[in-house]
């Protein structure tokens, strides 16, 4: 009997000693369900790259990562599961890429002390560092996009848009709607005439939206659409021969996935983008020898230098270089969630930082600050190319509105802060 | 030998019409009830709650709801989900409007005021029957969900028209909003779900669930023998809606905290919770448990078996649970069309006569 015990309890120490040393990253994706054409790319990107710090650094600042897939299905209920099947393991951060996920985990991880990075989707406002202490949403977010869009809009004309007609055609939930308060804000201040058009989840179904384009013929169509919503708009935009280069889509109506189906008629279109797109960067040169060759690549193995893949690789690395800053802060190669926090509030990236990567102009550079969780906005316009069926960036990362977006971002995260009783941090 | 009811004598009406006539029926409750409520609340940790006990007690609530309109009453209704949205922005609406006021009271009075709704979509249900009144239903589940993805008043015009439940406590114990405690939010829709069965359960043994057996079997003949049809089927969606507006409200404040009508309470919502009481057994309060049971814990236990223990890649174990589940409801149809309630029942019979059955 005591033999026993003394054996369980050994055996106990052994399970537990290896998951000490062990940074853990845990991906909540969704291989599955409607969203799913956009959700492999992005858990293949972010496996990917910690597969290659792995593999070719040993790890970050020597310990190992670990990242324990859970899938969701974008599906909120076994988001919450996963979320809590995860926690305890010691979880370092949260990227669910699912705004529903998102508004969910952001009181939970607060109150746990988890930090959460939603890249460019989730709740806007957490960009109010002083409101939302454990969440961050750097490089850009939905209101910033939707500005970058306005801006590319502006550049066009001359500077001059007023009396134009802009339709913004949406993806009918939280993701969708972001974007309506920014547009009308700016719709005040250039003069142009607003109209948004909703399309229902799962948005297989549009005619009558672009019917109602069609008939009221506007100068711009802004997009914001996710999974399958995307190529129909598309391909509902080329039959009623709307001018593809006036269709602009937010980053997530960006992908190869959203234009192929639509042949040569999509040539023209144009997304948003916050980072770099193709596999034309020396990093893709060790991903091919350190994961691909060595038979490492998560999922199919497929979908190297996809848009989505890319922003899988991007979000993974703003990790990895969060916890190599938060390594350097804590003296600490064993981080905490905590550490992790303040890795990702000091967190500076620089187009030195991303040479020595192997990703030069991968990214907008910005800093992170206690105020600031939501870096400078910076964003550029890619455009496809159906005959070579290739995305390219067609202008550099250019500012956004902040003057309107800062105005909003302080009274929503304002709403917030007396809804839960939050008081500012930062003073 | 141990499950029968031979030398237990009953010497009172009142003996003799109870829930649980057999003593070791009538134990095994009491049992279970102890555990419920003196054990696991002890022993609950945050992933026990948030990922089992939470969403299956609310959705016993819910099946029960459904059960007593379709199992007791025959109206079958595709507006679960729609209703259950009723139930949480009448929640939300209620916590932001009166931040003082007990939880305990915002979930009853947003249950009464699903019953309300519940009651105006009754309505068609006097002039239309079976599927065209689940087309009718249908409507009411996409109006719903329409309205509250239209009208910004629902959700405090908030900029992306989510809801969140802001932290609210029942006699100064936080229920809702992060911090609560796994056994706060357990206990909290434990009360609810022990209070709706036992009034479902009286109610359906006295004469308005005998009225309402009554209008299911053959509504023409029980209006003959003097069952009035607009009170019989009005009182049917009233309790079902009062049921599943209480578990709408549990579902967006306790549980999940944050909810979108669309994606939480959309159609797939009313299939999930019917296919609960179909699974479960239509007719049969032990029936919505055993359904609920099966289509929330199934998933959870096998993706624990699939990823946690086999270590499967997570997308394939996805895509096997909906094959194993798919498949496990076919065989439980085709083995008993009566639903789970129906095997539990079968059983109890075989164990009265063992072991000697003849």
């Amino acid at each position: 009997m005591k033999l026993k015990l003394a054996s369980m309890v050994l055996a106990g120490v052994m399970a537990a000693a290896p998951a000490m040393a062990e940074l853990v990253f845990p991906s909540l994706s969704y291989r599955t369900g409607p969203y799913a054409v956009n959700g492999i790319p992005f858990a293949d990107g972010y496996a990917d790259y910690f597969t290659l710090i792995n593999e070719r650094d040993g790890g970050i600042g020597g310990v190992p990562i670990k990242m324990i897939e859970c899938e969701t299905g974008y599906n909120t209920e076994k988001g919450v599961e996963c979320y809590e099947a995860t926690k305890g393991q010691g979880s370092l951060l949260y990227q669910p890429l699912s705004t529903g996920i998102t508004y969910q985990i952001i009181p939970k991880a607060s109150s746990d002390g988890i930090p959460v990075h939603s890249m460019g989707y989730g709740r806007t406002s957490a960009a109010n560092g002083k409101v939302f202490e454990w969440i961050f949403n750097y490089p850009a977010n939905y209101w910033n996009g939707a500005s970058v869009a306005i801006n590319h809009i502006l550049d066009i004309n001359g500077g001059d848009i007023a009396g134009k007609s802009i339709a913004l055609v949406y993806h009918n939930s939280a993701y969708g709607k972001e974007p309506i308060r920014t547009l009308e804000e700016l719709s005040a201040k250039h003069g142009f005439n607003l109209k948004t058009i909703a399309v229902d989840h799962p948005g297989q179904e549009q005619k009558s939206q672009w019917l109602q384009i069609r008939r009221e013929k506007p100068d711009y169509v802004v997009m914001w659409g996710w999974g399958v919503m995307n190529p129909v708009a598309i391909q509902e935009a080329v039959n009623i021969r709307y001018p593809m280069e006036n269709l602009i889509g937010i980053w997530w109506s960006g992908s190869e996935n959203d234009v192929i189906p639509a042949g040569v008629g999509a040539d023209g279109y144009k997304a948003l983008a916050f980072h770099g797109v193709g596999s034309d960067y020396p990093l893709y040169g060790d991903l091919q020898k350190y994961v691909v060759d060595a038979g490492k690549a998560a999922g199919a193995g497929d979908q190297l230098g996809t848009v989505i893949y890319n922003r899988g690789i991007y979000a993974a690395m703003l990790a990895v270089e969060a916890a190599k800053k938060a390594q350097e802060i804590s003296g600490v190669a064993q981080i905490t969630p905590a550490m992790m926090r303040e890795g990702m509030e000091a967190l500076e990236i620089s187009e030195a930082l991303m040479t020595e990567l192997g990703l030069p102009g991968f990214g907008p550079t910005f800093n992170v600050t206690c105020e600031n969780h939501g870096g400078e906005g910076y964003g550029a316009v890619t455009q496809w190319d159906a005959n070579a069926k290739k995305w390219s960036l067609i202008t550099d990362y250019g500012p956004s509105d902040m003057d309107v977006i800062g105005a909003l971002v302080a009274e929503d995260s304002a709403a917030y802060a007396a809804e839960n009783k939050i008081s500012e941090r930062c003073n | 030998m141990i499950y029968r009811e031979a030398g237990d004598f009953k010497t009172t009406y009142k003996d003799d019409s109870q829930t649980f006539p057999i003593k070791f029926d009538r134990w095994g409750y009491y049992v279970i009830l102890a555990i419920a409520f003196l054990v696991i609340p002890f022993v609950i940790n945050d992933y026990w709650a948030n990922a089992v006990f939470v969403p299956f007690l609310i959705y016993a609530i819910a099946a029960l709801g459904l059960n007593i309109l379709i199992g007791y009453c025959g109206q079958l209704s595709l507006g679960t989900g729609g209703f259950m949205a009723v139930g949480a922005y009448a929640v939300y609406k209620l916590m932001t409007a009166f931040p003082d006021v007990s939880m305990l009271v915002h979930v009853v009075i947003a249950g009464l005021i699903t019953t309300c709704v519940g009651i105006l979509f009754g309505l068609p249900s006097l002039r239309i029957k079976g599927f065209y009144l689940a087309v009718a239903t249908l409507a009411a589940q996409f109006f719903l969900v329409w309205l509250f993805n239209k009208v910004p008043w629902f959700y405090n015009n908030s900029a992306s028209g989510m809801i969140n439940s802001p932290e609210r406590t029942v006699f100064g114990v936080i229920v809702t909003g992060p911090d609560t405690s796994a056994a706060a939010k357990y206990l909290f829709c434990l009360v609810f779900l022990v209070a709706v069965a036992w009034i479902a359960r009286n109610l359906t043994r006295g004469s308005i669930g005998r009225k309402w057996m009554a209008i299911r079997d053959m509504d023409i003949a029980a209006e003959i023998i003097g069952v009035n049809p607009l009170t019989a089927k009005l009182s049917a969606f009233a309790v079902s809606s009062f049921f599943i507006g209480i578990s709408g409200a549990l579902f967006f404040s306790i549980y999940l905290g944050a909810a979108e009508v669309g994606e939480a309470f959309g159609i797939q919502k009313s299939f999930l919770i019917l296919f609960m009481v179909i699974i479960g057994g239509l007719g049969s309060i032990f029936g919505s448990f055993a359904g609920a049971a099966f289509m929330v814990l199934m998933p959870v236990l096998l993706k624990n078996v699939l990823v946690g223990w086999l270590g499967w890649p997570t997308d394939l174990a996805a895509h096997m649970e909906f094959i194993i589940v798919g498949g496990l409801i076919i065989a439980f149809l085709i083995i008993e069309p009566h639903g789970l309630a129906q095997l539990w029942r079968l059983t109890k019979e075989k164990l009265r006569l063992w072991p000697f059955p003849h």
